[in-house]
């Protein structure tokens, strides 16, 4: 791994909104291809720290480099899913995947028909967002961000909104798509399973104000079972940063 | 959307929607034929309709009409391509706004009839002083609405513009105007409105056709049914003209 080129450094990065500290000294590397899960409570400026990233939040201290260069703005290069699908309605999901193509990109018919087919959603090119499920709409949000073929794809609690079965399904195909196209992936998550499914390391964040409580590094054997005792082992790992004390006995009870 | 419903159901639901008229006009019969309370020039609703189908038969009617729809159009035409441009003008560079906004609000609040005879000293009796009277109905709620659906198009396309560095063309045309187009589209229907109102008050005061000169002719007339009939025709013919307009917002909105 040490030989591997940095996709994201962030180096002591602390944020306020007026006086209220909302991330405190939060330093990490994301190396090129890695999977990182970010997982902490709800307000613990998890999300704010994806959009520092991604270049739609502004930072107070501290330095983001993505591909080496200082975060100034968003960039096509940067892809950012959100947890709302974030398709406009009044286009088919063929267009709304044009439009954040770039200006003059040749062969667009190709991209969207590439992308909808690697989301399994080649059939529903002419239909509209409100046609979709929700499974189906965040799919083609992905499509949309992967079309602009980023080289870091942010993704801030994109299978939030949908319900268990379809997260799993999901979470499985956000996978494959990882492993072909060897984007580097950052996802926030206030699921602990999704954290160790999908995450080659799970950054554990405290809050208020957000910290890097932790950095588990987790096997890839996780990544294909979720039922293994790696899994569990790791899942309980992390379940324990959030509750330590109180609910340990009854982990070792059963 | 409603549910589709079986035929009886259907029959059920517009016999509910006629039921409410019918019994007014029942109501309005037996008070003219049988109430105890003898109401002064209230003609029953036969006489009422033997009164339209004379004006039918005449063409007169249909004058009538005819003159008032035209006028209508053509103000609110006018006003539709003058309010939407100043509208998205407004809406999209907030300094332009600032330049307009102190004249807009004062003059917002005067009313059409309000400037009637100041368009009478201005344009005479004619059809521009009736037009100009139309266009300021028609004018400000779809300035207003344009102005505030482009300020209200959701911000969080706005940002995903930002990530996908969407340029200010497209911006412009494939996000923010299609995301006002709902409040857009409300403006004109109020202001298809309004223009017909304006009509009628412009015709009353000063006109030789028009349905507003049927209301202001029956009542020199004496004609209570001739007054009736006009108040009649234009609130049925304001509706059929908001029913169109709203059929047409469909079609434009399909996605939703």
């Amino acid at each position: 791994m040490g030989e591997k080129e940095t996709a994201v450094k962030i180096s002591n990065l602390n944020k306020y909104f007026a006086d209220l500290q909302v991330l405190s000294d939060i330093s990490l590397d994301v190396k090129k291809g890695e999977f990182i899960s970010v997982i902490g409570v709800s307000g613990c400026g998890k999300s704010t720290l994806i959009r520092i990233i991604g270049g739609l939040e502004t930072l107070t201290d501290g330095e983001v480099l993505v591909n080496g260069e200082t975060v100034k703005k968003p960039s096509r290069k940067v892809g950012f899913v959100f947890q709302d699908h974030r398709l406009l309605p009044w286009l088919t999901v063929e267009d709304n995947i044009k439009l954040a193509l770039e200006k003059g990109t040749k062969d667009t018919d190709e991209i969207v028909d590439k992308y909808l087919k690697l989301v399994g959603l080649e059939s529903f090119k002419k239909a509209y967002p409100t046609q979709l499920s929700g499974g189906m709409a965040q799919r083609v949000a992905i499509a949309r961000a992967l079309a602009n073929q980023p080289d870091i794809l942010l993704l801030d609690e994109p299978f939030g909104a949908l319900d268990a079965i379809t997260r799993i399904s999901m979470q499985q195909e956000l996978q494959k798509i990882w492993k072909k196209e060897n984007i580097t992936m950052i996802l926030i998550t206030h699921d602990i399973a999704e954290a160790v499914f999908l995450g080659e390391r799970v950054v554990v964040m405290s809050s208020r104000p957000g910290r890097v409580k932790d950095i588990i590094p987790v096997d890839a054997v996780c990544h294909y079972q979720r039922t293994g005792s790696d899994f569990a082992r790791t899942r309980d790992r992390i379940y324990q940063e959030f509750f330590r004390d109180e609910e340990m006995p009854f982990a070792y009870n059963i | 959307m409603r549910a589709k419903k079986s035929v009886p159901g259907q029959i059920g639901w517009w016999a509910l929607y006629f039921a409410f008229p019918v019994l007014v006009v029942l109501l309005w019969e037996y008070i003219c034929h049988f109430g105890s309370v003898k109401i002064y020039n209230m003609p029953a609703p036969e006489i009422i309709l033997k009164d339209a189908f004379e004006k039918i038969q005449d063409g007169i009617l249909l004058k009538h009409i005819s003159v008032s729809f035209l006028r209508v159009l053509e103000g609110f035409l006018i006003a539709a391509v003058a309010a939407l441009i100043l509208g998205v003008l407004i809406g999209l560079n907030k300094y332009f706004e600032r330049f307009t906004e102190l004249v807009l609000q004062i003059l917002k609040p005067i009313p059409p009839i309000a400037w009637i005879p100041l368009a009478i000293l201005w344009f005479g009796i004619g059809e521009s002083s009736k037009l100009y009277i139309i266009f300021y109905g028609a004018f400000f709620p779809i300035l207003l609405n344009t102005v505030d659906g482009i300020h209200n198009v959701d911000k969080r396309y706005l940002e995903l513009a930002r990530v996908y560095e969407v340029d200010k063309w497209r911006l412009t045309w494939k996000m923010i105007l299609p995301g006002a187009l709902p409040s857009i589209l409300t403006g004109i229907r109020v202001g298809l409105g309004n223009a017909w109102v304006c009509v009628v008050a412009a015709e009353m005061i000063a006109a030789t056709k028009g349905v507003g000169y049927m209301l202001s002719n029956g009542r020199s007339m004496s004609r209570a049914d001739d007054v009736i009939l006009a108040m009649l025709l234009i609130g049925i013919v304001g509706k059929i003209m908001d029913d169109i307009l709203k059929v047409i917002s469909k079609r434009i909105m399909k996605w939703s």
